[in-house]
Order: C-alpha cells, then sequence, then structure tokens
C-alpha cells in the first residue's frame, strides 16, 4: 500500500505501539483485498463484547490500552451482551458481567463513546453523502452505505478499533465507486405493510445472492419506505447476503433512476417479489413442538416508532403466563419511551425491556435456552430469526401484530 | 515428496502454510451463525455440517454469511483451541478476512477450480498463502 508521511510515521511508531500495531494490522487486511491506499475516517462504530471477544479479546483490549491507545475521530460501541439491570434474572454469569465492565471501562479509557446500540443510524451519527466511516455491525454499514451514501465496510471489531486509532481504513470494497453499482435488479410489487415483510423481503434477496459485493437494486415499489422499514431490509440483506450495500430507485441518493443505480453494470438477475413470495417466506417456516413461549422484538433495537406501536399493540393486553417477551433497544430509545409512557404499558403487559443489547448476543444464551426449555423463538424480525440459529432455536418470522398476538394468547400459528 | 494428487489455485490467501482434513461444505458459513463457540460444532439446527467439529479442520465454504462477530470469534476460538487450521472460501467479506488476519489464521478466497471437483470431506489438504495453492495430499480411508 502506498503510505503518506503520517501513515509512514504511524508505522514508524512515532505516535505509540498501539498505533503501530493498528496500522500495521490494518496494511495486512488491506494488503489481501488490494488496496492501494488508505482513507480518513470521520466516525467509527465498533462491536466489542465479552460474549463475542471472549478472554483473548478483553485480554488484548486491555493491552493495547496500556500501550496508550486513544481514538482519535468519534468512536462509538455496537450493542453489547449483559444489561446489567436483568443480569441475575436471565441467568447471566456474574463473572462475565465483571469482564463486561472491564471491557466498558477499557474503551472509555480510549476514547471510545460507549453508546450501546445497533441503531447508531437511527439515534447518533447519521453521515452525509460520500461522507468514509468504518461501521459495525452489518446492519449499520448497509444502512450507511444505502440509505446515507456513505461509505464504509463491514468493519470488526479489531478493523474498527484500529480505524478509531489511526483516523483511516483502507480504501477497498464500498469505498471504490465500483463495487457500489448495482448488480442485479429486484421489482417489488409487494404490500410490504409490516416491518417482518421487509425482513422477508431482505432473506429472498440475500439467501438467492450470498455475496458482499452482490447490490441488489429494488424498484417498483408502491410507496416510499420509512427508515424502520429500510432498517429491517437492510439487516436481513446483509444478514442472510452479507451484502453491504443496496440501491432503491428514487429513494437511496445513488439511485435517482435504475439506470444510474446500475452504473453501467448488465443486471445479472431480475428479481421480482409480490405477496405470494412473502406468504410463502412465512409458510416456510416449521412449527417444531409447536412452543409459543419465546417472542422477541430485537436485531436491530427498536426505535421510539417501533415502541410506540409495540406499546399500543401490548396496551390493555397481559403476556400468556410462562411465556417471555424481549424488547431490546439502546439507553437513548428507552428513556424517551419512559418519558412518553410506551416502556410503562410495555411492562404492565409482562413485555422485559433490555437496554443496550441485542437478544441474539445475549450472554450466556443457550444455557439460558435449555434452563427455560425453550424450543422455538418468535419475532417479527428476519435478522434474527437468521442469526441465532447456532444456539440450537428453531425460529419463526411472523408479523408484528400476530407476534403480540401469539406472546398473549400463547398460540403459534 | 510425493505429487499431490490434485490442486485448487486461490485468488487471495494470507496467513501460514498448514495441513489438515478437509470439511467440505455447500453452505455458507458465520461463527456466529452456525457454530457453537465453545465447543467447536457446527451447532445451527439444518445446516449440512450439523455436527462436526471443525476444530484443527481445513474448512471449505462457498461464502461467507453475516456478520461482524467473526472479527472477534476466530480469535476467541483460537483462545479456547477449537479454530480451525484454514479458512477457504469461494466468496468471503471484509470481516471473515479481519478476523483471521486478527486471529493468525490462514484465509483464502477464490478458487479454481470447484472443490467439489476435487477435494472431499476427510481427505488431507495443505494450503500453502504464498504460493495461492491448495493441494490434496491424501484422500479419504
Amino acid at each position: 500500500m502506498e503510505l503518506n508521511a503520517e501513515e509512514k510515521a504511524m508505522l514508524a511508531g512515532e505516535r505509540g505501539e498501539a498505533v503501530k500495531k493498528a496500522i500495521e494490522y490494518q496494511m495486512e487486511v488491506g494488503n489481501f483485498w488490494g488496496a492501494k491506499r488508505f482513507v480518513p475516517v470521520t466516525n467509527v462504530h465498533m462491536m466489542g463484547d465479552i460474549e463475542v471477544m471472549g478472554d483473548g479479546g478483553l485480554g488484548f483490549l486491555e493491552e493495547t490500552a496500556r500501550l496508550g491507545a486513544r481514538c482519535v475521530v468519534g468512536t462509538t460501541t455496537n450493542a453489547r451482551c449483559i444489561d446489567f439491570t436483568h443480569c441475575k434474572h436471565l441467568g447471566q454469569d456474574e463473572g462475565e458481567a465483571v469482564k463486561e465492565k472491564r471491557i466498558i471501562a477499557t474503551l472509555q479509557k480510549m476514547n471510545v463513546v460507549t453508546t450501546d446500540t445497533c441503531i447508531n443510524y437511527q439515534t447518533v451519527y447519521q453521515p452525509h453523502l460520500g461522507e468514509r466511516v468504518a461501521w459495525g455491525d452489518t446492519g449499520t454499514v448497509i444502512y450507511a452505505n444505502s440509505v446515507f451514501g456513505a461509505r464504509s465496510n463491514f468493519e470488526s471489531g479489531p478493523a474498527a478499533l484500529s480505524a478509531g486509532l489511526t483516523g483511516r481504513t483502507p480504501a477497498y470494497g464500498f469505498h471504490l465507486d465500483e463495487h457500489r453499482k448495482g448488480t442485479f435488479t429486484v421489482e417489488v410489487t409487494a404490500r410490504l405493510d409490516d416491518l417482518a415483510d421487509w425482513g422477508a423481503v431482505g432473506k429472498l434477496v440475500g439467501e438467492s445472492h450470498q455475496s458482499y459485493y452482490a447490490v441488489p437494486v429494488f424498484h417498483g415499489l408502491q410507496r416510499a419506505p420509512q427508515a424502520d422499514e429500510l432498517k429491517q431490509l437492510g439487516a436481513a440483506l446483509a444478514s442472510y447476503g452479507s451484502m453491504g450495500m443496496f440501491h432503491m430507485v428514487g429513494v437511496t441518493p445513488e439511485a435517482p433512476s435504475l439506470e444510474a443505480a446500475l452504473g453501467g453494470n448488465r443486471p445479472t438477475d431480475a428479481m421480482r417479489i409480490g405477496d405470494a413470495e412473502i406468504e410463502a417466506v412465512y409458510r416456510g417456516y416449521k412449527m417444531g413442538d409447536g412452543d409459543a413461549r419465546l417472542v422477541v422484538f430485537s436485531g436491530p433495537q427498536q426505535s421510539i416508532f417501533e415502541m410506540k406501536a409495540l406499546a399500543e399493540l401490548f396496551d390493555g393486553r397481559k403476556v400468556k403466563e410462562g411465556s417471555s417477551v424481549f424488547v431490546t433497544t439502546n439507553n437513548e430509545v428507552l428513556s424517551q419511551s419512559r418519558k412518553l409512557g410506551y416502556a410503562q404499558k410495555l411492562e404492565a403487559a409482562g413485555v422485559t425491556i433490555l437496554e443496550g443489547v441485542c437478544f441474539y448476543i445475549l450472554q450466556n444464551l443457550s444455557p439460558m435456552r435449555v434452563a427455560n426449555k425453550w424450543t422455538n423463538m418468535v419475532s417479527n424480525s428476519a435478522k434474527i430469526v437468521n442469526i441465532i440459529g447456532a444456539h440450537r432455536f428453531n425460529t419463526i418470522l411472523r408479523r408484528t401484530a400476530d407476534c403480540v398476538e401469539i406472546a398473549c394468547t400463547g398460540v403459534l400459528k | 515428496m510425493s505429487a499431490p494428487l490434485a490442486t485448487l489455485r486461490v485468488q487471495r490467501a494470507f496467513g501460514p502454510v498448514v495441513e489438515g482434513e478437509a470439511v467440505v461444505s455447500d453452505e455458507g458459513f458465520s461463527p456466529r451463525y452456525d457454530l457453537d463457540r465453545w465447543t467447536g460444532l457446527i451447532s445451527k439446527p439444518g445446516h449440512k455440517l450439523e455436527g462436526v467439529n471443525i476444530k484443527d479442520k481445513i474448512c471449505f465454504s462457498p461464502t461467507a454469511k453475516g456478520g461482524i462477530a467473526a472479527g472477534w470469534a476466530y480469535y476467541d476460538i483460537k483462545w479456547k483451541k477449537i479454530a480451525p487450521k484454514a479458512l477457504i472460501f469461494g466468496v468471503t467479506n471484509p470481516v471473515m478476512v479481519q478476523g483471521a488476519l486478527f486471529a493468525d489464521m490462514t484465509i483464502t478466497e477464490g478458487w479454481e477450480p470447484h472443490p467439489r471437483e476435487v477435494v472431499r470431506t476427510g481427505d488431507w489438504v495443505r494450503v500453502d498463502p504464498a504460493r495461492k495453492l491448495i493441494e490434496v495430499l491424501k484422500r479419504a480411508p
């Protein structure tokens, strides 16, 4: 890679050992992808929690802090694995909770703003067209690239932290114009009345075109989508397809027309998704043993509008005895939800609201499943029904109102 | 040293030369979605490799799934001594690469010919990133 004077100084250790190690690692990543140079970034969003990084990762983080590491651009954290208020009730390990606190303290020492959210793009930072950032998780990246027209690759915890320390990232992938062009088209005639329908679109498109460099161009939609709908679509595309970008003609900034979105590419496929295809997605889930005792609204965390909608659906109702319903969101949305009375309505119905976490990354989730004898997990998030499989849940996607009905009746439909 | 029984060229590669038993999958892979990161077993119900332990294996997957977790997860499972020796992808994503490099684990992307034509699960293979070459050294018994 070609380095400028500042980057050469970093490599020579002039900004300390932590920065030297970070840029060396970034160069290895850049070399793998054939990056020719670095590009500066203005914002970083990183994943770092004990469930995913383990003791080895914690050791690395503490050693990096000991070397004097300090992020030089605004750096925030993704959802984590423990809500300390509910830790004991959920049967999470006290020892791991202590480690999680060590991670938070270590990140703060390195100038990281521990926001603990996977919806930073809705509540924390909205990059502008062409702005270069270094974000993870994948849902944040696809939203940044597609909806804002910003530029980011999937940046894992160590990669994002490195970008925070050096203020740059290797120029490959979605930092380059050639990878941002649409590669196939998707005509959507389905009504898409519920958030889960948007996730179902993401599942259909992602599953059938798995590639980081596949960029679908959506067209033909019957109305302009809302932010939460694009959130569900993007999260599902990233999850099922490992995709980092999509276009939507007339909606996203790099797609004023189908031709512009394709940028001269000849589409490799032309999908059509109507109501029948969406209904087939719902029919495709196996009901397992019929267990309906776990309903989850998470992955991504809920926005204030999702909290409001759930509060209205649960208002005056009760979660079926023996069932568990979890909603996850971030501190900002939860604070607003308390102020506005949404949280109280949900809690009165028996819903557990978890703050700063996402359900699928909860520490001790597999033992939690066993202890509660949960077999099925029902959710309106296409992403979470895909991603939680390693914990051996049978997962079922349902529309939001249907999820609430299942939660309150205990009957799986 | 006897000649390899078959070879594959890869497009991109990183890491040390490693040898091990191949596990060839028709399904994509993510350590978050598919793997029990405490035992090394593929645990996702219905995954084509469900129940297979990938510790010390050379894992062939057509695609990467998801997922930002791989960035820490490979380091974590290597720390726990349940990591595969190499990840061989048809098409991968940045997180798999970032994670493998962070863990100093061998990873490759792109292949010719398709492994389905020349490698079977249980074959003994060598991955040589510097030469961008995978060699099948011994057939599964």
